[in-house]
């Protein structure tokens, strides 16, 4: 049996503890938001009768097309049927973020400075790949 | 329950009757109101309604031209996402069976088979790629698989170059998706030969761990269930390994695959990590590297939630069903299938690349 030596470590638990949350969070979020989308519950931005047209289309045209911005745009409609989706999506590509937040105080304590600076710098490119900086130049 | 059936069963004949009676019924009643008219009168009328007619007909089939060229299908709207459900959910219980991450077997498939542009399959298939490894995450890391010290600094790297990855991926579409068309055909023709060719070590010799993996401390002990045992790891070439991720995390980016099928033989035969915790740490991996790229894709627009929704939940039953079956299956014949199915797909991506450029 798996003795003591073996144990995950405390800020190993507490990853899997926070990336638990947002894990069950994000997929039984996507299962909600699907059946509103799918359903037709709430208006969408793209109606789904239309979503033939802009599927096969590059993204740079899609955009054009139905007037939706880069970056954060997404955000303001969260009202709408297909972009209700984004929060569970949001959830299952953010929760690595708040995983690695969670496990810095636990690294300073041990004293574990490496390991937390190289924390500390992961949540920097994650905040910055998810904050839409890189992703919003040149859009419309 | 069997009452409801036999409801079901009466009701759905009475059902059909009933509507082909009212077609009928609507029929006839048009019929008796022709014949009422004066016959010139009607004649006339009928000659400019057969004329009409045609001319309806004809602009019918000028709109389902146009739509079928718009849109590449004549199918109902909701035809292709439940056929894009179905597919991925065998997807996910294949890629279970045959021990491959989804997003290997998402990107090709979907982007040679279905009319989705490369856009929003790649961006789907780092979601698909992400979620299935933020599913299998925490299990992993509670039992001490998969190995979060081995993992924080490949994951920094990897993902720096996955985002780098992502923007240039979405920069080369522009240009022409051939180019990632082309490169997704040999990216996934080079996985079937690492699939085909590359040996495992289930417990590498690593004498001693080189300089860097002593300063990081990237070393660790889990209990192997099949043989019983507590094995002791430590890794080596860690200077090199974590290099060789940033060439993984670029193409992770580039072509929205997840990076399982490169994260492993680096870790497992380059690093000389035990094979279970390789496979175990790279599946933890991919909810690093492919966050960054997913949020590049998110924030670029390329994540269409009716391409994105269906497949990520269609591979997650999908695992959980092949997860279940795993003791019963036979893996060796998936995976066969599995590599038979990517060695299609590849090449299926050149051609389409290729045509792209005129050369097919």
């Amino acid at each position: 049996m798996a003795g003591k030596n073996t144990k995950a470590s405390d800020e190993q638990l507490i990853y899997a503890k926070v990336l638990e949350k947002g894990m069950a969070a994000g997929l039984l979020g996507l299962f909600v938001t699907c059946g509103i989308y799918m359903s037709g519950m709430l208006d969408s931005t793209v109606p789904v009768q239309d979503i033939q047209k802009y599927w096969s289309m590059p993204v740079d045209d899609y955009m054009h097309a139905t007037g939706i911005k880069r970056g954060w745009d997404w955000a303001g409609h969260l009202g709408r049927g297909d972009f209700l989706n984004f929060i569970p999506i949001a959830i299952l590509a953010g929760i690595t973020i708040l995983s690695y937040i969670a496990i810095v105080p636990v690294l300073l304590r041990k004293n574990d400075k490496i390991y937390a600076v190289i924390a500390i710098l992961e949540v920097i490119v994650l905040v910055v790949a998810a904050s839409g900086i890189l992703g919003s130049g040149g859009g419309h | 329950m069997k009452n409801k059936y036999r409801i079901w069963k009466k009701a759905l004949p009475m059902a059909a009757l009933t509507v082909m009676l009212l077609a009928a019924s609507v029929q006839y009643a048009a019929a008796e109101d022709t014949q009422s008219s004066p016959a010139g009168t009607m004649q006339h009328e009928g000659e400019v309604m057969q004329h009409e007619g045609a001319v309806m007909q004809h602009e019918a089939a000028t709109m389902q031209e146009a739509m079928t060229e718009e849109t590449g299908s004549t199918m109902a709207w909701w035809m292709w996402p439940l056929i894009l459900f179905g597919s991925t959910f065998f997807m996910g219980i294949a890629a279970v069976l045959a021990g491959v991450g989804g997003g290997v077997v998402f990107v090709p498939i979907v982007s040679g088979f279905f009319p989705f542009h490369i856009d929003f399959v790649r961006g789907a298939g780092l979601l698909v790629a992400l979620a299935g490894a933020v599913a299998a995450g925490p299990g992993l890391l509670k039992k001490g698989m998969a190995d979060l010290r081995l993992a924080i600094p490949i994951g920094l790297i990897a993902s720096v170059a996955a985002i780098a990855g992502a923007q240039l991926g979405l920069l080369a579409s522009k240009l022409n998706p051939g180019y990632i068309q082309v490169g997704l055909g040999l990216v996934i023709l080079l996985i079937v030969a690492i699939m085909l060719k590359a040996k495992k070590s289930d417990f590498p010799d690593v004498p001693k761990s080189d300089r860097l993996s002593e300063v990081l401390a990237i070393t660790g002990i889990y209990h192997d269930e099949a043989s019983g045992k507590d094995i002791d790891w430590r890794i080596h070439r860690t200077p090199l390994g974590l290099s060789l991720f940033v060439i993984i995390g670029l193409m992770a980016g580039f072509f929205g695959l997840g990076a399982g099928w490169a994260n492993v033989p680096v870790l497992n035969l380059l690093l000389g990590a035990p094979l279970k915790v390789s496979v175990a740490t790279s599946k933890f991996l991919l909810s690093i590297t492919d966050t960054s790229a997913a949020w590049i894709y998110i924030n670029k627009g390329a994540v269409l939630p009716m391409i994105a929704v269906p497949s990520v939940l269609g591979i997650m039953l999908g695992s959980l069903v092949g997860v279940k079956i795993l003791a019963k299956a036979k893996p060796a014949f998936i995976k066969w299938m599995v590599i038979g199915i990517l060695l299609f797909a590849g090449g299926k991506a050149l051609q389409k690349g290729l045509s792209l450029f005129g050369i097919l």
